[in-house]
């Protein structure tokens, strides 16, 4: 299949000190790389998800894709077309094709619009004049599963579920190619989780859309995503196939990931749970060699100074370790 | 003979609202024995909050208690003046909350605050400050010393939760709430902070009620569960007996949606269909009846009573009766 979207050693960075403040001060690097050195391909009607501790990037690649914040370097190439040179015109021709579910499903809905006319503003945004609205709406609300006459209520008055469904119904009106759907089921219970999974799940297959799904839920990856990359200070410690990376962690951090996915039942199968000790470094003090080694229970020397090489596994499992588990 | 730190009986909440009268909790009866670990899971909206703010006394101006009583150290909370109550609170009865950056207080250092609470001793400042250093190193906190000067800005969320913990087991309580403690934060973080919850409760003695809807997090902390619908208590027993034999027809179902249970990888994920009664309107009878697929004729008319399934296991459904 061919790759939608594909992602070459982006980096994003943000300013912490202003020109003027970095000047008094004498920083020479006012910045800090939110995310670096990333690269992904997401392929057609696929479900690739990101994981990582809050902090670690994964909101902050999700916003550069959809061309919300500009990239410091690196390339995103989607449909063959070069997002980071866009012209602005280009680039709202381009979000037509990518959609969004926001984290917080109600503060991203407008207070003051109907639920009606907050699933249509896309069409009115893109001056798609030949869209009957009402009609637009009652087709979107029904294929998230929404009644039709909720399309009076505000915001306010909906559920948790119900609005996390507008979100949906957003996202899939101007019928984009790839949905990124950040932490879609953060704040939900787990009996209306399945059901907003189950509803992605389902138009992905019915529509062909691409998913890009943000969450620190692992017991979801599992269920819903064929790929997975772990993140960690901004970058990719290890990516791959879902089924391998749960059956074969490789990379110590996302062992230790799974090891803190805490469930009621039998533990899962891994025979080396380790747990970590100490915080996460902040990224205006990037720890040198791999920026793992601080927490990292298999650390030595050699790890402490050096950056950790590339290995890949299987041809598809990626990581970046100097001392791989096997 | 057992020892109960805190016994709730009957006890039912009611908010008014525009719609009517809510019943946030009805009948609640509840124990927890010294030195244990009891958790209360349950979805949003199903009165685990509410109970919290009742024990402490903070609930809502526009609630009510119309009976039950909350009996701590032989004591009724309910009964209490407002000062006496404030004497107890932060005392015997602390609690942590769900984001320490909301709770910290912004413009104040870790060490003025952690000072700060401790306002009802007469001892000299000096012994305050060796207090918190020692508390700081309790919960792991590297050179307490040091950080004692700093903001809470100025630390990352898992030492923000860890400096709370150590704000509220200063005083010595004798039950700690926490409510959702570790949902700010990361997995990794949440297990160290699990970890070092269970330490502190072995080392002080204190009793802990833990609310959380993380079924893992309960699993791995607590001794005794308590599973909790639309303002009612479902179900309880040990931890084990909950997540292994589960009686009540909501927790079952519960446990079936929780995405970890299903081993084996799968695209469709099960739900419970339908929603939570409206607490403004109750029509009698088992509260979950309009959900559960097993319901039968009585399930409409009469409440259910409280069943033994096994031993110290206890279900309020019709089906379980023997």
């Amino acid at each position: 299949m061919n790759n939608i979207l594909s992602i070459k050693n982006l980096r994003v960075r943000f300013r912490t000190k202003s020109p003027f403040q970095a000047m008094l001060q004498k920083i020479d690097d006012p910045f800090i790389d939110a995310v670096r050195k990333v690269s992904l391909d997401i392929k057609q009607g696929e479900t690739f998800t990101l994981v990582g501790e809050s902090g670690s990037g994964k909101s902050t690649l999700a916003l550069a894709t959809a061309g919300l914040l500009t990239a410091k370097e690196g390339q995103i190439k989607f449909m063959n077309e070069d997002v980071t040179n866009m012209t602005p015109s280009q680039i709202m021709a381009y979000r037509k094709k990518i959609s969004f579910i926001w984290q917080n499903s109600i503060g991203s809905l407008s207070p003051r619009m109907s639920v009606g006319s907050l699933i249509t503003e896309g069409y009115k945004i893109h001056n798609l004049k030949d869209r009957d609205l009402k009609m637009e709406a009652d087709r979107l609300l029904k294929l998230v599963g929404l009644p039709t006459n909720i399309k009076e209520r505000y915001a306010h008055e909906l559920s948790g579920g119900q609005a996390r469904r507008v979100g949906v119904a957003r996202a899939i009106a101007l019928d984009p190619k790839l949905i990124i759907a950040d932490e879609p089921t953060a704040g939900l219970d787990v009996s209306v989780q399945g059901e907003i999974l189950n509803l992605l799940n389902k138009l992905r297959d019915d529509l062909g859309v691409s998913l890009f799904v943000i969450t620190h839920n692992l017991n979801i990856v599992r269920h819903i995503s064929d790929r997975t990359a772990v993140m960690y200070l901004g970058r990719f410690v290890e990516q791959g196939q879902t089924d391998d990376i749960f059956a074969k962690p490789r990379h110590p951090y996302t062992l230790a990931l799974l090891s803190a996915n805490l469930t009621p039942y039998q533990k899962t199968s891994l025979e080396n749970r380790i747990e970590l000790t100490g915080e996460v470094p902040s990224l205006m003090d990037r720890p040198n060699g791999c920026e793992f080694h601080t927490r990292c229970p298999f650390s030595s020397k050699h790890c402490d100074n050096e950056f950790p090489p590339i290995h890949t596994f299987n041809n598809h499992q990626i990581l970046t370790c100097h001392y791989p588990l096997n | 003979m057992s020892d109960n730190i805190l016994k709730i009986r009957d006890l039912s909440v009611n908010y008014q609202t525009d719609r009517g009268k809510l019943k946030a909790l009805r009948n609640i009866d509840l124990d927890i024995s010294r030195g244990s670990i009891v958790g209360v899971v349950g979805e949003s909206g199903c009165g685990k909050s509410t109970l919290i703010t009742s024990i402490i006394r903070q609930l809502d101006a526009n609630a009510d208690i119309p009976n039950g009583s909350i009996e701590f150290e032989k004591q009724d909370l309910l009964k209490l003046s407002l000062d006496k109550m404030r004497n107890i609170s932060g005392t015997q009865l602390s609690i942590v909350f769900q984001d320490p950056m909301s709770t910290l207080n912004p413009v104040l250092s870790i060490g003025r605050q952690m000072i700060d609470i401790q306002y009802r001793d007469k001892t000299s400042k000096k012994i305050k400050k060796q207090r918190s250093i020692d508390m700081l190193n309790k919960v792991g906190i590297p050179d307490p010393q040091s950080q004692l000067k700093q903001y809470p800005h100025e630390l990352s969320g898992g030492m923000q939760q860890r400096v709370s913990i150590a704000m509220a087991l200063q005083a010595g309580p004798s039950l700690l709430i926490a409510d959702e403690p570790t949902t700010a934060l990361d997995a990794t973080l949440e297990v160290q902070i699990l970890k070092l919850l269970k330490e502190l409760q072995v080392e002080m003695g204190c009793s802990i009620l833990f609310v959380s809807h993380h079924l893992g997090v309960i699993a791995e902390l607590c001794d005794h569960v308590i599973v909790m619908y639309a303002g009612e208590i479902v179900e309880q027993g040990s931890t084990y007996e909950i997540f292994n034999n589960p009686a009540h027809p909501y927790t079952v179902k519960l446990l079936e949606c929780d995405p970890a249970s299903i081993s084996k990888k799968q695209r469709l994920l099960p739900s419970i269909p339908g929603e939570i009664p409206d607490l403004t309107n109750l029509s009698g009878g088992c509260i979950f009846k309009n959900r559960c697929d097993q319901s039968i004729d009585r399930c409409d008319k009469q409440t259910p009573k409280w069943n033994e399934f096994s031993n110290n296991h206890y279900v309020s459904c019709h089906l379980i009766e023997s």
